[in-house]
């Protein structure tokens, strides 16, 4: 009996045979979304270097992906990518990581980065909950939703992460579920392309934890539930507040050109080591 | 005009903490991290100025959190990487300078020390921080901490913290407290053919992590920095040799712990740094920092007045200086340790010294205030009497 290989396993670690993420889960829709997004490129895994933080998402790259990976403490990947590309800008460096870790405890360096406009793509996988600690309530989670530390509803009012960080100034923002994976592709292709800071906000399914607690069910449920309920940035721009209460509004939020800090940095050193090639030849 | 910002060899007069930023550039740094703080804002003032025109850059970050974060990214890409802040920024720094401590990272941490706790006193030195960089990340691991007590120390420890941090793959923190940061002197700044500088060994060319040992090596793994095609695995989580996260294997989490600690305390004696001024018989002043120039100070006059009283000034906090103060001990007659706050390493002196000879604490008068070298004696003469 022949055996075919996945097209992206030349992109994982050969010793790495299993992941850590549940049945049903979205992180392996964002996995191969974002594997294929560098296939489909062309380009090499020896190029990137992943970071991410702690949470279920967070073990996309780690230790899957054949490449350098930094996989770091709660709530900092951003943070310590910032690091990684201004001490090597040649490299394209991509943060994986959730909801929890990228806007609650780490909230502000995302938007910080955002603002600074370095050059990152963050594929940002929000899932509505804290999975891996147990199915606690997320600054994303649905206002009224009963969860595990929402017993009585949720009384807060989830956050909207793309609308966020295009405020921050952020050159590239895309929101897709897990529904929509060549779309999501798509963006993130278009995220590591971009010269600058980009973040692709990718909706995905927690069936054991989002699901169970929404009573919408398994993965195939939620799937269907994101099928049903995505709108896309135009169309929704035409519908009222209350029209749009529990849709997920998909598509592209920001896409425009807008100077680096990396690139900058790069430019001054440049700049300055030459007037000071010319003042010690003259 | 020369766009090299850098101070000329020779000698100048200048604050501690732009002596630090130069030492800092000397050593080869070329990436620092920070957010403003009082008393140890002017390094990175300084630094913003001197990086760019040798192909580095300062990043000013929204937090500490980012700034340490950002540094260690940046040492992983290959970078010479430093922060600098106070005690505050340490507190908020704790967490990383585990991840540092557990990911082998090389990194320098300035922490020019001001009176705590919470905001304090920015502007006024106390050292306050002295457990806080070897025990306030979570867990077991060992770091290294130098004492500088002078603009010239603050010049010359910069520079041996990098090199002790590229030769072992570890966080070094160069301790000042604020009267040092913000003290003006004579600093002599040697020919950079004069200073020794040391870079980390980096992994052997296409090799993969399963066929090398990348951390845990108490003779100091080779680092398979980022953008060589190492596909290296960096996780904060309990690891293997090679990088590979183990959560269930009882030995890998001994070793995650235990090796580098032993790598550090293998290599104490090249580590380790004193001086010693004492004689058979001494009182032992044992202090470091600015406190050392007080016990200096305060040893001089006593031995004017035909006192037997010598010194042991720690240049080293961490890893401890532990031979070091127990030989001073068995040949002292008595020891006092002369500390800046409450007396955050006596009981580790203590610990090294008491079954050899009394051993005495005295704090300053008025904490924050230097060590009066004329109630130092008053302090010797009370013990002797």
């Amino acid at each position: 009996m022949s055996v075919i290989e996945h097209p992206l396993r030349k992109f994982t670690r050969p010793h790495v045979k299993k992941t850590t993420t549940c049945p049903g889960c979205g992180n392996g829709i964002v996995a191969q979304a974002i594997l294929r997004s560098i296939d489909e490129l062309g380009l090499n895994m020896d190029d990137f270097v992943f970071v991410s933080g702690i949470g279920c998402s967070a073990w996309i790259p780690s230790p899957l992906f054949a490449a350098d990976t930094l996989h770091t403490t709660h709530g900092r990947p951003v943070a310590f990518a910032t690091g990684v590309k201004l001490g090597r800008p040649e490299s394209n460096v991509m943060v994986a990581s959730g909801d929890g870790d990228l806007t609650a405890i780490g909230g502000n360096h995302l938007i910080h980065a955002a603002r600074r406009n370095i050059d990152l793509t963050v594929v940002l996988v929000n899932n509505g909950i804290y999975g891996m600690t147990g199915g606690q309530a997320a600054p994303t989670t649905p206002r009224g939703l009963t969860t595990i530390t929402s017993p009585y509803g949720s009384m807060e009012h989830a956050l909207n992460i793309s609308e966020m960080i295009t405020a921050a100034g952020a050159p590239y923002v895309a929101r897709w579920t897990t529904f929509h994976p060549r779309q999501l592709a798509r963006s993130i292709k278009k995220g590591i392309q971009k010269k600058g800071f980009a973040l692709i906000e990718a909706v995905s399914q927690c069936p054991v934890q989002f699901g169970r607690a929404s009573k919408i069910g398994k993965a195939v449920n939620m799937l269907q539930h994101f099928k049903d309920n995505s709108i896309r940035v135009s169309k929704a721009a035409e519908m009222s507040e209350a029209e749009l209460q529990g849709k997920i509004i998909v598509g592209e939020f920001a896409d425009k050109e807008k100077v680096e800090l990396s690139s900058q940095w790069i430019e001054l050193s440049k700049q300055m080591m030459e007037e000071e090639s010319c003042h010690v030849k003259s | 005009m020369s766009k090299d910002n850098r101070l000329p060899p020779g000698t100048h007069f200048m604050m501690g903490n732009f002596a630090l930023a130069e030492g800092a550039v000397a050593a080869g740094c070329n990436f620092v991290a920070g957010y403003p703080i009082t008393p140890a804002s002017e390094i990175v003032n300084r630094l913003s100025v001197l990086l760019p025109p040798i192909g580095g850059g300062f990043l000013q970050t929204e937090d500490e959190i980012s700034a340490i974060c950002s540094a260690i990214g940046a040492s992983w890409s290959g970078a010479k990487a430093m922060t600098a802040t106070s005690g505050p920024g340490i507190s908020l720094m704790q967490e990383n300078i585990g991840f540092a401590a557990a990911t082998e990272t090389p990194l320098v941490i300035v922490d020019v020390q001001r009176m705590g706790p919470s905001t304090g006193v920015p502007s006024v030195g106390l050292a306050g921080d002295v457990i806080q960089v070897a025990r306030g990340s979570h867990g077991d691991y060992q770091i290294i901490a130098l004492s500088p007590e002078s603009p010239q120390e603050m010049f010359d420890m910069v520079i041996r913290a990098f090199n002790l941090a590229e030769t072992y793959r570890v966080p070094v923190f160069v301790m000042p407290e604020a009267f040092t940061g913000h003290m003006r002197e004579q600093v002599v700044i040697p020919d950079p053919s004069e200073i020794k500088l040391t870079s980390r060994k980096i992994s052997e060319p296409g090799t993969d992590p399963l066929s090398r040992q990348d951390f845990q090596d108490p003779d100091v793994a080779a680092m398979p920095v980022f953008g060589h095609g190492f596909k290296s695995h960096v996780t904060s989580s309990c690891h293997d040799a090679h990088g590979m996260r183990n959560l269930s294997d009882p030995t890998t989490m001994h070793n995650f712990i235990t090796k580098p600690i032993e790598k550090i305390l293998k290599h104490r004696d090249d580590i380790v740094e004193t001086t010693a001024d004492y004689n058979e018989g001494d009182i032992v002043l044992m202090a470091y920092g600015s406190v050392s120039r007080s016990a200096k100070a305060a040893a001089t006059i006593a031995r004017k007045e035909g006192l037997n009283v010598g010194t042991l000034s720690l240049k080293t906090l961490w890893p401890l200086a532990d031979r070091e103060m127990a030989a001073a001990a068995q040949k002292a007659s008595r020891v006092i340790v002369l500390e800046n706050n409450t007396g955050q390493l006596f009981p580790y002196i203590k610990a090294e010294t008491a079954e050899f000879c009394p051993v005495d604490f005295m704090g300053p008068k008025i904490l924050g205030q230097i060590h009066d070298p004329a109630q130092v004696l008053s302090f010797i003469k009370e013990k002797v009497s």
